[in-house]
């Protein structure tokens, strides 16, 4: 990120408007795992973690909030989809559908 | 001429109640009043957020304030006048601009937190109290770190967070009963902004014996119109 033209910090919320992206993941009930939520724009780790909780628990969703630096998240590239994903379609022996599951084993 | 306004027969609990009550509801109407306005989507969320929070302890006071005077919290938020407001000044000045927001909202916070701990012990408080201290805690912690960022931030908002606190102190007399312990809590987080902590000199007051500032008058008139134009309406 540029914009350190007077050697204010990075990120500085009023010189800089397009501050960084987070993403938001949000645990809602304890034996959940973390959920991506979506993302928030905030100067820092401390407001990404505010933003998160004003704009993704207003409704009681969350027990527990990770934000993440966006640039952070390393992503496949679309263009290999064939080579990473195609092999396993033809591998339909590793989905569990040939068993019974019984109810009492419940949230899997 | 007709008047559609109350009014209310104040016993010191009354006016205890009325004045919280005040505070909450005349501060949240200013903070919702950003709504549509904040510099990101995720601080006008946070700023809709404590304003539903105020306005939430507004409504529970007003309950408790009505058992006792048999009016409704429609009545006693809607069809008082100006002078029968018992919030300090300090809730009602204009939002100004994105610091002065911040730095009052955490002058008042912290007072509130105060307020809300010495009203866990008051039967008539304590279940407000209880519910209203953490959403308070919240209320501290997002505007002390935006202050902090603000006072530390660049000229242009370092300018602007002194300005407001320095237009904002004389105001805070009214609002702390244990003025030490606010210093306590606030001096730090602006030794982290880096900004000047004015002198406590002459204090503005007269908000809780209803001499308030003009500004009051036209936000209620906004805020009552509806209720004052159609009594009775429901949606």
């Amino acid at each position: 990120m540029g914009g350190e033209t007077d050697g204010q910090p990075k990120g500085g919320m009023m010189a800089d408007p397009a501050t960084r992206l987070w993403e938001v993941f949000v645990r809602a009930r304890n034996g959940l795992a973390h959920r991506h939520a979506g993302s928030v724009h905030a100067a820092d780790a401390e407001m990404a973690l505010q933003a998160a909780r004003d704009v993704y628990t207003r409704r009681g969703e969350g027990l527990s909030i990770w934000v993440v630096p966006s640039a952070e998240i390393v992503a496949s590239d679309p263009s290999d989809k064939d080579s990473l994903f195609e092999p396993t379609g033809s591998k339909i022996y590793r989905h569990p559908t040939f068993y019974e599951v019984p109810d009492e084993v419940g949230n899997m | 001429m007709p008047t559609t306004s109350v009014t209310v027969v104040e016993t010191p609990l009354v006016t205890t109640l009325l004045a919280l009550a005040d505070d909450a509801l005349i501060l949240g109407h200013r903070t919702s009043e950003w709504t549509g306005h904040a510099p990101l989507l995720e601080e006008e969320l946070a700023l809709a957020n404590i304003a539903l929070d105020l306005i939430g302890q507004a409504r529970a006071l007003y309950q408790a304030a009505g058992e006792l005077t048999g009016h409704s919290e429609d009545e006693l938020a809607y069809l008082r006048d100006p002078p029968a407001f018992r919030n300090a000044l300090i809730m009602e000045l204009p939002n100004g601009d994105f610091a002065f927001t911040i730095a009052r909202l955490f002058f008042v916070s912290v007072a509130s937190d105060h307020r809300w701990r010495s009203g866990l012990a008051e039967p008539a408080l304590s279940a407000v109290a209880e519910k209203a201290l953490k959403e308070t805690a919240y209320h501290i912690r997002h505007a002390a770190e935006w202050l902090i960022r603000l006072g530390d931030g660049t000229a242009e908002s370092h300018r602007r967070a002194q300005e407001a606190v320095e237009t904002l102190w004389p105001y805070t007399g009214e609002i702390t009963e244990a003025r030490a312990a606010w210093l306590r809590a606030v001096t730090p987080v602006l030794d982290r902004a880096t900004l000047r902590q004015p002198n406590d000199g002459w204090m503005q007051s007269g908000g809780r014996a209803g001499r308030h500032t003009e500004h009051l008058g036209h936000l209620l008139v906004e805020m009552q119109a509806l209720p004052r134009t159609f009594p009775g309406a429901t949606w």
